[in-house]
Formats: structure tokens, C-alpha cells, sequence
């Protein structure tokens, strides 16, 4: 139980389960009656994720920015529109399998209504033991395993409890324990200690980080609070109106954020460390995805836009290795011609684009 | 605009003596004495608020944090009679102290607990106005914004007419930040921060003297949250106006309020301002929930939280209600419940045996107090001199 060490990543390890070009919408109904109109919500637009064996990778971004439809959509929970999963570089295609599942496992925000009020403890646990055929014989012994594996000692003590009998930060574990009787290599976890109080997040966070070293578990972790992502997670991806906008080492990215957003997002989080509070470089709110903004989605907002950010979606650019930011400023002004439209501001700022971003030991 | 509550802002510099303790006791506008507040009855009540003692001074921020079942909400809403049933108020008293008369006549102070029906109708929204989580549910579904603001002035001013009526909501959605053809949108057209904008606006309509704010961002994003709480803050310095800022986040309240009291299973547990707090806790539970909040800089390294979970309010711990989870706990801690008491040499209090009598602290609760250190103070008395003269 050390410091939170980062796994170093060779450069060919394939993601045990990836993402590409993932992209999805809702039809929606608005309006009733005779005025009703259908349209398209663009919950999720191109992205792509990848989850390496021992790591966990953070999803951040505010509400409605598509973070947990994209868990969804690796847990095959939800199909995407186009794009594809691929578990250990193979891509998943059909129904959500069993043996996909045995494989993915996800933990839900809520562990109020995340486990069945009439059971106790023991048949969360022993439902999925049973039905994957993963508890050796001794469905028993397995169950007190788990509980173990996920702090809840002394396990005897627990597994005769109902959800109702156990605190917030108990039933998240246990909720957890029942991920884990699958014996997956990849958990999904969807906001997993926003519900909880603040004195119990950290234990809850504590232990994912260890069953990513102890287990080599990959780990997604969906939140809006980019300090606990910052703390825990390897990677940081932050997505903004449904779309991936900067993806780094979270060291780096919360160091030396490239993307006007994160930028934003970092200025906007509590920081009681700050001597003086931070003047906010955008305002507003993130546009309806019903008709998401042309050209990049940010650009309503961003204190730094250009003429060619409201025509053409920013490509994908790398600032730093490893660190990747969708976002015009980072591409040379010369080759941000396009139908000659490419004059942005004379004296455009590149944030941090020369900075070297900090590596995390 | 016509607020008139401009004036409230200089009213502590003529009352408070250079020198004097510039953060507490000055100039109260709200104080809680004693509250008791029980969930239930007899043997199997739950004692949600337990002999709280809280001064809101006039104009200040003061942050309430704890965390869920703290007893923090309880506490406020017991506070201005808005407790619902099962909870019962069992003691105590609420000094509301009304701004003093234009001729100078000092208004007479009211005690909210003991007052009539008729009393506290003259007193809520117009001198004391609250903000809840949840926008939403606070407002009237089914009528428009300019409908809401119309019902509330056309009850609460009658000299009003139509016209200026609809100008005055005008000016409040402008004083938060939106714009008066709103009025006519349904709370479902808005967006979640339009919303407690607009509640906002409405909980100024009257210019009170006190604002409850209940995890009024809790359910708004970051970016949000900061710009609703810096305009508030800026309202604040405008029209003078006292807020309990009551929230679970207590790295928030670290940036914007002055003064910050902890809560813990029912019971205020330490009180100082806002930078002694953050800067030198000197409760184990602060200390503990301090360190709860991940950095935004520097080496990652772990941190380990709070060990164990808050406890159950019917079956307290003996003793201190905090020690089975502190790891500095004393014998005493488990026999007798320390009380809220000021710490010797400073502005503060705390509730905790390992500050009080032959007990000696650990130097992680003993570090030293900004506000002691260097004379601030005394700094920020002589800037409140200067403003009165």
C-alpha cells in the first residue's frame, strides 16, 4: 500500500477493452400532442477509449457531457450508432454476451437502489458466483472472499446484513465485491462515491486503486470532481457536449491543461490551496445536444476563439506525449487555412503549448 | 435599481469599537442559543441538533459544514420555523436582531421560537429569505418566473402596482445576472442554474436581512457553482445581507465564507474563521475532513480519509460522538461530551478534551493560526475604521 504508482505503459500493450469512434444518440420527443417533433440528441459523438490492464482512466466532465453514456457503451449496456468495442483487440459484435460480462463488469453511482432492499449481503454476492460458475465449489467460502477483498472484515460480519443495515461507503463495497465475483478484468465505475459522504470517498477510491495493483484490474472512472480523478487515475480524458476535448497522464493534463475547457474546469473547481479566487475565463452553460454548435463545440464559450473555430471541428492534436487536446489553437496558424477563412486573432494565445508537461513519477 | 439594503453595509462600523474582535459578537443579526431539535419522542428520539450555540453577525458569511445527518439542515430550518414534523424543537431560543429604525431607534429583538404565527409572517422572506438545493421543486411548476415574482410582491408589498411590479422583477433577474424576458419562461425552460438564479433573485426580492443558503450549488456543475457563488458573494457586498452558507463542501466554504463552524452528529463541533480553520484545524474531525479533499497541485501521494462512517443518531457513541473514529482520542473522550468552548488567545472555539485543561495536543492540531500569527486582526479593524470615518 505505497504511493499511487502509475504502471508504466509499453508502447504495443493492447487495451484489454477499447473503444473507437464511438458515437450515439437518442431520439427524443418534444413537445405533446400534435406539435410533438422528434429529434436526435448526440449524447456521443466520435470517441475514443482505451482501458490497459493495471491503469485507471478517468472519464471528466460536467453533466450532459456524455461521460456515462460512454461507460454505457463499453459495458454494452447501450449500442452505439457506429463505432466499435474491442475486448483484448478483438471487436465485440453481437448481443451482450455472458462471457462479456464476465469479462466487463460495472459499479452504478447509486448504492441506495444499486442492491436489492429484501437480500441480504450474501445472495448479492452469491448470485453471480453461482451463475458464472467462478466459485470453486464453496459458494460460501467465495462470498466471505470478496467481502474481504473489499475491506468489509470481519466478513462473517457482514454478509447476514441487508443494503439497509449498512452505511453508504459499506454498500458501495459490497456493490464493488459483487463486480468483482465475476472475476472481470475491466470495472466500469459510474460516479462511484458522489453519492457518499466526504470523510468515506477517499476509502472507496483507496480501494479501486489497489485492485488496480494488487488485481491488474483496468479501471474506468466516470466523474465530474477532476481533483479525485487527478488523485486516483493514471489517464484523464475530459469530454465536453458529447465529444473528447483533451486526453493526458492526469498529472499532466491538471498541470498543464492545453484545451480552453479543462482550462475552465480547473479554474472553476474548489482549490482552498488558491491564494486569491481565479477569475473565470468563460461563462455560460454547455449548448443543448440537440443542435450542438458548429465547428467545435466550445467555441460559443471559449475566451480564445477564432473565426475557423465556428466553421470546422478541431483536429485532434499532440501538445506533449501523451497528451492529445482537440482544439485550433494547438494547430500552426499557417496550416489552419481553409477556404481561406483561417485569420484568427494576431496574437492567438497557445497555452502551455511550449510547457513541458510534467510526467507523473 | 431600488434596493435600498446599500446602506446596511457601513451600520457595523459605527457600533464596533477599533480594535474590538471584528468577526463575532459585533454585530449579531441572527443568534442561535441552545437549540435542541429531537426527531421523535421520548427514549427512541434522535437528537438531530443537541444544545448548538451559532452567532450569524450582520453582513457576514458563515459557513455551516458537516455531512449528511449532520444535523445541519435541521439546525437552519429549526432555526426560522420551518422544522417539519416529526422534528420537535425541545429548547433553546433564535435572537433575530431587525436592522435599527432610520431615526436610530434600535428595533426590538425577536425570538423566533417564541414567536406567533403573525410575527413570523412579518419576518419570513422579507428579513430572512432561504435558497434550497433543488430549484425545481422550489418553484411553482405550473406558472411563470414574472408570475411568481408577481404573487410574491403583490402579497408582500401592496403599495405596489402591476407595472411596478413587473419592473422590480426585472430589475432582480438583472441583478443576478439574467435577463427580464425570462419572466415569462416556465421553471422547465431554464436550465438548472438558471433556476436557482432566478431563486435567488426571488429570495432578494425583499431585501432581507438574513439569507439561508442550503447546498444552494450542490446540484449544479462546477463552472456554475463558482459563477452563482461569486455573484452571490457580490450581492452580498452590495445590499449587506448575512447568509448561513450550509454545505457538505468544505473546501468551498474555505474560499467564500468568513467564518466557518463544523457540525458533527448533531452537535457544532468547532467554530473559527474561514483561513484559521483551513489553515490550522484544531478539531480531529476538521483535521480529518481537511485532508479528505484530493489537492489540485503538487506530488500525488495517498491520503486515507476518515476511518469508519458517521454514526447512527440513535445509537450515539458515550462520550464524544467522533472519538471511535479519532485517532487521538483520550479516556475522557469516551466518558464525557466536550463542549463548545473559545480556545484561550484566539477567536475561535472547539469541542474537543485534547485542547482543554493538562491535555496536550498533537502538533498536527496545533499548528499556527494565520489570524494569531501575523496581527490580521488588527489590520482588517483599522479598514473597517477607515470605511466608517
Amino acid at each position: 500500500m505505497t504511493t499511487l504508482a502509475v504502471v508504466p505503459k509499453g508502447a504495443i500493450e493492447t487495451p484489454v477493452l477499447e473503444g473507437r469512434d464511438l458515437t450515439k444518440s437518442f431520439r427524443v420527443k418534444r413537445g405533446s400532442g400534435l406539435l410533438a417533433r422528434r429529434s436526435r440528441l448526440h449524447a456521443v459523438d466520435q470517441v475514443s477509449v482505451q482501458l490497459m490492464a493495471g491503469a485507471v482512466s478517468a472519464v471528466v466532465g460536467e453533466s450532459g457531457s456524455g461521460k456515462t453514456t460512454v461507460a454505457r457503451l463499453l459495458a454494452r449496456i447501450v449500442k452505439p450508432d457506429t463505432g466499435e468495442v474491442l475486448l483484448d483487440g478483438h471487436v465485440v459484435a453481437g448481443a451482450r454476451s455472458r462471457r462479456f460480462a464476465a469479462q466487463v463488469q460495472m459499479v452504478f453511482q447509486d448504492p441506495f437502489s444499486s442492491l436489492n432492499p429484501v437480500h441480504r449481503v450474501r445472495h448479492h454476492l452469491a448470485r453471480p458466483l453461482q451463475i458464472h460458475h467462478t466459485a470453486d465449489g464453496d459458494v460460501d467460502e467465495a462470498v466471505m472472499q470478496l467481502l474481504h477483498r473489499v475491506a468489509l472484515d470481519p466478513p462473517a460480519r457482514f454478509a447476514d446484513k441487508f443494503p439497509h443495515e449498512l452505511s453508504g461507503g459499506q454498500r458501495q463495497r459490497v456493490a464493488i465485491a459483487r463486480a468483482l465475483a465475476v472475476r472481470p478484468r475491466v470495472l466500469l465505475a459510474d460516479e462511484p462515491v458522489s453519492m457518499l459522504d466526504v470523510s468515506i470517498r477517499l476509502g472507496v477510491l483507496n480501494l479501486l486503486a489497489d485492485l488496480r495493483d494488487r488485481e491488474r484490474l483496468a479501471i474506468l472512472y466516470v466523474t465530474h470532481d477532476i481533483a479525485s480523478a487527478r488523485y486516483m487515475a493514471d489517464t484523464i480524458v475530459v469530454m465536453y457536449a458529447g465529444q473528447l476535448v483533451e486526453a493526458a497522464p492526469s498529472v499532466g493534463l491538471t498541470d498543464s491543461p492545453a484545451h480552453p475547457y479543462t482550462q475552465l474546469l480547473l479554474s472553476a473547481a474548489p482549490d482552498p490551496e488558491r491564494l486569491e479566487r481565479p477569475a473565470l475565463a468563460a461563462r455560460g452553460a454547455p449548448p443543448s445536444l440537440l443542435a450542438p454548435p458548429p465547428g467545435c463545440r466550445f467555441h460559443p464559450r471559449c475566451p480564445h476563439v477564432m473565426e475557423i473555430c465556428k466553421r470546422m471541428a478541431p483536429p485532434t492534436v499532440t501538445v506533449a506525449p501523451d497528451h492529445t487536446a482537440a482544439c485550433w489553437l494547438h494547430v500552426d496558424s499557417g496550416e489552419r487555412v481553409l477556404d481561406g477563412a483561417g485569420m484568427g486573432p494576431a496574437t492567438s494565445p497557445s497555452p502551455q503549448r511550449e510547457a513541458e508537461v510534467q510526467r507523473p513519477p | 435599481m431600488s434596493l435600498p439594503g446599500a446602506s446596511a453595509m457601513t451600520s457595523p462600523g459605527s457600533l464596533a469599537a477599533p480594535g474590538a474582535a471584528p468577526d463575532r459578537g459585533v454585530d449579531p443579526v441572527l443568534e442561535i442559543r441552545g437549540l435542541c431539535v429531537d426527531y421523535g419522542f421520548g427514549d427512541d428520539a434522535a437528537h438531530a441538533v443537541a444544545d448548538c450555540d451559532l452567532t450569524l453577525g450582520r453582513g457576514r458569511v458563515l459557513g455551516l459544514a458537516g455531512e449528511s445527518g449532520s444535523g445541519k439542515s435541521t439546525l437552519a430550518m429549526a432555526a426560522i420555523r420551518l422544522l417539519r414534523s416529526p422534528g420537535v424543537i425541545t429548547g433553546g431560543e433564535v435572537l433575530f436582531h431587525p436592522r435599527p429604525a432610520s431615526d436610530g431607534e434600535p428595533a426590538t429583538t425577536l425570538d423566533l421560537l417564541a414567536a406567533g404565527e403573525q410575527e413570523l409572517r412579518a419576518i419570513r422572506w422579507s428579513e430572512i429569505a432561504i435558497v434550497l438545493q433543488s430549484a425545481l421543486n422550489a418553484l411553482n411548476p405550473v406558472s411563470t418566473i414574472g408570475a411568481q415574482f408577481d404573487e410574491l410582491l403583490a402579497t408582500h408589498r401592496p403599495g405596489l402596482g402591476r407595472a411596478s411590479r413587473r419592473d422590480r422583477a426585472g430589475d432582480l433577474l438583472e441583478l443576478v445576472g439574467m435577463t427580464p424576458d425570462r419572466l415569462r419562461s416556465y421553471p422547465h425552460e431554464m436550465s438548472g442554474g438558471m433556476r436557482q438564479r432566478a431563486m435567488i433573485a426571488m429570495a432578494l426580492a425583499l431585501d432581507p436581512q438574513v439569507m439561508i443558503l442550503d447546498e444552494p450549488t450542490t446540484a449544479l456543475d462546477v463552472v456554475t457553482q463558482r459563477e452563482i457563488l461569486e455573484e452571490l458573494m457580490g450581492l452580498r457586498d452590495r445590499l449587506g445581507f448575512a447568509a448561513l452558507f450550509i454545505t457538505h463542501d468544505l473546501s468551498l466554504l474555505v474560499e467564500f465564507a468568513d467564518d466557518i463552524a463544523v457540525m458533527y452528529a448533531g452537535r457544532l463541533m468547532e467554530r473559527a474563521p474561514a483561513a484559521s480553520l483551513f489553515r490550522s484545524p484544531r478539531l480531529p474531525y476538521t483535521y480529518g475532513l481537511l485532508h479528505c479533499f484530493p489537492p489540485m497541485h503538487g506530488e500525488r501521494h495517498r491520503m486515507d480519509g476518515i476511518p469508519g462512517s458517521p454514526p447512527d443518531l440513535r445509537d450515539l457513541p458515550p462520550g464524544c460522538a467522533f472519538h471511535p473514529r479519532c485517532q487521538w482520542a483520550i479516556p475522557r473522550c469516551r466518558q464525557d461530551v466536550p463542549k463548545l468552548e473559545p480556545l484561550t488567545g484566539s477567536h475561535r472555539e472547539v469541542a474537543c478534551w485534547l485542547h482543554r485543561d493538562n491535555a496536550t495536543a498533537p502538533p498536527e492540531l496545533m499548528r499556527p493560526d494565520p489570524a494569531v500569527a501575523q496581527p490580521r486582526t488588527a489590520a482588517v479593524s483599522d479598514t473597517s475604521a477607515e470605511r466608517a470615518v
